[in-house]
């Protein structure tokens, strides 16, 4: 009897062995710091403005990376359920409720040990939800606060006086943070700091092209979750820029001997949302049965859209940050420019479908995928799987139903390319990921 | 002679059809699942060779489908009841562009090529509402049966409107209903209309094109096929062989194997679609 599924391999390669090491190098420190405390700060990944903090040695933490690292190692849950005794809804965003839950419990647990912040920044204004979860996190741990009101863009371009409102708030961050270690703001640090920033972006934009190759030499979605630390989190600093340069090289040399990630690439997708990180492994080997690879996704770019063109330019510091949070990353842009982002992507990248893995608990950004959908599937005509599921909460997770829409899916596929005369069956092969 | 068999393993009962290299259906077998899913798809062949009266060794290849499919252990491979669906309704219904089939725990709208491959599909959620499951619940809370539930709805001329379409919460609802004096013809009128509209939204996802072809278990019951109708505005195509539309189309699937084999080239478009009621 035949198998059909693949075997549950260990994703090797630089991408994961460097991420893996720099990232835990930051969760030390993270951990040091909650024993012997120095300055930290509250973050969110969308857009932020992680230079500033640096520039002023401020430790970064991402409540989002805490609740993120909690779901992989199936530990979500009992946050979640914690957060729901003190009364938060069943349907509201797990991440808020797993890491309010962790919070709770001090902020210990398997994952990390995360230190009390000396400031919170809320830098992404576009959920309501996120700014309730940081404001119960300023009053849970009685830490001061910043909003930084973000405009949001619905036109292609910000208009001059939202990036100079943006700046301006900037200004206020910066005298907050004099304030709490109190240094005087260096610019000719924070160029520096914005050098290393747009060395990173360069790198990850010239690793998100390698994947318009066939075969991909990476996937763009699983694999780039493991860029993401590095983009996202430690932005600004030498190693995350040296890492990209490491990743690159590696393509490039996969790109030039013709190899890709799987040992057969049979379709290249473009994937839409975050992925349920509780059953990460399941969730990827379900499609990588059927040799399918990303070559680009939009959860990726969730901090930045780097591989349109923006960089950070050391020459207008604060102008650029500003325009980074306001219009270069993904959550700040409308449902239309999603659109033209993934539509993008299918067209350049050469991609043969498009999937939308919609999160149960996050209305926000779930909103629309329907009708994105029927876009795609009706107007473009790029064949268009949407599954459900959610990214933290393993409750909504159930292995036969998405098995079942995701083989039904690339059976569809298949049978297509067969009446196209490409040979073969409808049904799945024997695993094909690689090691 | 060669056959090709198709086992569907489904939430409440498995079938299996045997086809020959004529795609013409030989024999048929219908057992309730049970508890031992691998075992039942066993049963559903042993039951499919007694019927035909062929050799195992005859049958040079079993495909499986339906949510049991992995447990098959006779099976040589697994296809999704969502292809196989689809490539059943196009042999029973050639023209069928849209399908529609509901069974136990799922109800799913397929858009279908001309050559019966699936172009687009749509699911019930993880939950299910909406589907064969809710409608035993409601017979059930009406001391009825599957098969009497469907005409009665007929008779229902004021359906009544349920407050949602959950198979937790349809006990409680007809309960209550119960309690305000509805006739159970409305009620049943109602509980059909209600899950004929949740489907239709399914099926307007991917667009209902004409033919639509009503396969799986409850297409069976008449009062669901009329309130489809209705909801729809379309006649649906309704084939006694409903039920085993999921295992034709694995057998077709599996015939592919045997033809494959036996001509070394795969060429599904230069066979004409038969269809030989036995």
């Amino acid at each position: 009897m035949q198998t059909q599924t693949a075997p549950d391999k260990d994703y090797r390669g630089t991408v994961h062995t460097l991420s893996r090491d720099i990232m835990t190098d930051w969760m030390t420190e993270l951990k040091t710091a909650a024993r012997v405390p120095v300055p930290s700060a509250y973050l969110m990944i969308s857009g932020n403005c992680v230079e500033i903090l640096r520039c002023f040695d401020i430790l970064p933490v991402f409540p989002e990376i805490n609740a993120l690292q909690l779901a992989i190692r199936k530990n979500s849950l009992p946050y979640i359920i914690k957060s729901e005794e003190i009364g938060y809804a069943s349907d509201n965003c797990a991440y808020v409720k797993a890491d309010v839950g962790f919070t709770l419990c001090g902020g210990v647990g398997e994952s990390g040990t995360i230190p009390k912040p000396s400031l919170i920044v809320c830098n992404f204004v576009g959920c309501n939800v996120y700014i309730k979860w940081f404001e119960h996190c300023a009053s849970m741990m009685n830490v001061p606060m910043v909003i930084l009101d973000i405009p949001f863009v619905r036109e292609d371009k910000p208009s001059r006086e939202d990036i100079e409102y943006v700046m301006c708030q900037l200004r206020e961050l910066i005298a907050e943070c004099e304030r709490l270690t109190g240094r005087k703001f260096d610019i000719d640090r924070l160029r520096e700091i914005l050098r290393e920033s747009a060395r990173a972006e360069r790198g990850w934009t010239r690793a998100k092209e390698l994947c318009k190759h066939r075969p991909a030499p990476f996937d763009a979605y699983f694999d780039s979750i493991n860029m993401m630390g590095p983009i996202n989190a430690l932005r600004g600093t030498k190693e995350a820029a040296d890492f990209f340069d490491r990743i690159v090289e590696e393509y490039e040399r996969m790109v030039a001997d013709g190899v890709g990630v799987l040992d057969e690439e049979r379709f290249r997708m473009v994937v839409e949302g975050p992925p349920p990180y509780p059953y990460y492994r399941n969730f990827r080997n379900l499609f990588e049965t059927w040799g399918a690879v990303a070559v680009q996704s939009t959860y990726s770019t969730v901090g930045g859209t780097w591989e349109f063109g923006f960089c950070h330019d050391p020459d207008r510091p604060l102008e650029s940050i500003a325009e980074q949070m306001i219009v270069h990353n993904l959550c700040n842009r409308s449902m239309l420019e999603r659109y033209r982002q993934i539509k993008c992507y299918v067209e350049d990248w050469h991609a043969d479908a498009l999937v939308i893995h919609s999160i149960k608990s996050c209305r926000l950004f779930s909103a629309g995928q329907g009708d994105m959908r029927e876009y795609f599937t009706k107007d473009l005509g790029v064949p268009t799987l949407m599954v459900e599921s959610d990214l933290e909460d393993p409750r909504y997770y159930a292995e036969a139903q998405m098995k079942n829409r995701i083989d039904a899916f690339f059976e569809a596929l298949q049978y297509k390319r067969l009446r196209q005369g490409g040979g073969g069956f409808s049904d799945a092969p024997a695993g094909t990921m690689k090691s | 002679m060669n056959y090709a068999a198709g086992i569907d393993v489904g939430s409440t009962q498995s079938k299996a059809v045997l086809v020959n290299e004529a795609r013409a259906i030989v024999a048929r077998a219908l057992i309730d699942t049970g508890a031992n899913v691998r075992r039942a798809g066993q049963r559903a062949l042993d039951e499919l060779i007694r019927s035909a009266a062929v050799g195992r060794d005859e049958i040079r290849f079993v495909v499986g489908t339906g949510y049991g499919r992995y447990k098959i252990e006779a099976g040589d491979t697994q296809v999704t009841e969502i292809s196989c669906h689809a490539r059943g309704a196009h042999m029973l219904f050639p023209n069928t562009r849209t399908v529609i089939d509901m069974g136990g725990q799922d109800t799913k709208a397929i858009k279908v090529g001309p050559d019966g491959d699936v172009l687009d599909f749509c699911m019930n959620d993880k939950c299910a509402a909406g589907t064969g499951r809710f409608l035993a619940g409601a017979a059930d809370v009406l001391g009825l049966t599957l098969d009497q539930i469907g005409d009665i709805s007929l008779k229902g001329s004021r359906p009544i409107r349920l407050t949602s379409v959950c198979t937790v919460f349809v006990e409680s609802d007809i309960l209550s209903h119960l309690a305000q004096n509805k006739t159970v013809e409305d009620i049943l009128a109602g509980v059909h209309e209600a899950i004929a509209t949740r489907t239709v939204g399914l099926v307007r996802r991917v667009g209902a094109e004409v033919e639509v072809t009503f396969t799986g278990g409850v297409a069976r019951n008449v009062g669901m096929v009329k309130a489809l109708e209705n909801k729809l505005g379309l006649p649906l195509n309704i084939s006694p062989e409903s039920h085993y539309t999921g295992a034709l189309g694995a057998a077709l699937f599996a015939l592919d194997h045997v033809l494959a084999e036996k001509r070394d080239v795969l060429d599904i478009a230069a066979q004409p679609a038969v269809w030989v009621d036995q």
